[in-house]
């Protein structure tokens, strides 16, 4: 009896605490990106690319995904210009990260822009998405 | 006493009844003043919530009245280099807010504060940032460096609620002015 309650209890409230990023926006994505050259996503080499630094023109001359989004997904970030928080990256901590095919989109093109100078590769976004996916298990 | 008891009980029903009535017409007076007072003083808040989800991920969303429309068009026009940063919008996106900011420009708005920034434009000009604006330069020249670009939680003009704690309700009223470190604002 008590278990079915739990297990009641547990199921109502899968749609409001328990939900982890989609993984049909991932794959999807990752299929997409697989269409455009590339190989299998590696975790570990989309880490290492969030933590590189690039030479950037004016105020930040030296930059990285971390400059905002900090070395810590499961951290809070801080645009590095205007000071605006920004949300942990990390899903195990923040859940509405990864959800949307579109604002993926929109931020890998504006933040690769940004910090690279030119827009990211089909074989570095894969990278990176499945990094942010699975950086509990790094 | 049958009769006393029945009177009450149709004067308290009918009072019961009544009240929303009173109640709703008071908000509804109260509202107006407060709506009268905000447009003597203020500018108009923050209404649309693709504006402030598109441009207020990274930084304040700051009210349309702030700039005239010609700001805003030359602002929409040139996203992909925004004050350093890459901030393209896909078109769509991008012609929504710019008609929601041209709509409620600063010439538009019959905010007093509005009506202040737009007039104190000369015409040939084309400010981008709020801050370069007369009005602006004018309204916080006598607060010191220290206070604002060389203070670590201020840092520059553009974070106007880090002082302006109601900025994003266009609420810009000098005795609700908290500079951080400083406190109060007395001048």
């Amino acid at each position: 009896m008590k278990k079915t309650f739990l297990m009641t209890i547990l199921l109502i409230s899968m749609p409001f605490g328990f939900t982890q990023a989609d993984p049909n926006t991932v794959n999807h994505l990752l299929t997409v990106y697989a269409t455009q050259g590339a190989n299998t996503a590696d975790a570990q080499q989309g880490k290492a690319l969030w933590q590189k630094t690039f030479m950037g023109k004016g105020e930040f001359s030296s930059r990285s995904c971390a400059s905002c989004h900090t070395q810590d997904l499961t951290q809070a970030g801080k645009h590095i210009k205007t000071n605006r928080q920004i949300k942990p990256m990390a899903p195990s901590v923040n859940p509405q990260r990864l959800t949307s095919v579109k604002k993926i989109n929109k931020w890998f093109k504006r933040n690769c822009k940004w910090t690279l100078g030119r827009e990211c590769t089909a074989q570095e976004k894969s990278n990176i998405l499945v990094y942010i996916e699975n950086e509990s298990k790094l | 006493m049958k009769s006393t008891l029945a009177i009450s009980a149709v004067v308290f029903t009918v009072g019961i009844l009544t009240l929303p009535v009173v109640w709703s017409d008071n908000d509804f007076r109260w509202g107006k003043m407060e709506e009268q007072r905000h447009k003597s003083s203020d500018v108009a808040a923050v209404t649309n919530p693709l504006y402030k989800e598109e441009c207020g991920s990274c930084h304040m969303a700051y009210p349309p009245g702030l700039l005239p429309a010609k700001s805003w068009n030359k602002l929409m026009s040139g996203l992909e280099d925004h004050f350093g940063d890459n901030a393209e919008l896909d078109e769509q996106t991008a012609q929504s807010i710019s008609q929601y900011l041209l709509t409620n420009s600063a010439e538009q708005s019959d905010y007093r504060r509005s009506r202040k920034f737009s007039q104190s434009i000369k015409s040939s000009d084309i400010p981008l940032r709020i801050s370069d604006i007369p009005y602006f330069k004018h309204e916080h020249d006598e607060i010191p460096k220290s206070m604002v670009s060389e203070n670590p939680q201020v840092k520059s003009f553009s974070q106007c609620n880090a002082c302006h704690a109601k900025a994003e309700q266009g609420l810009f009223n000098e005795h609700d002015v908290r500079i951080p470190g400083f406190g109060k604002w007395d001048d």
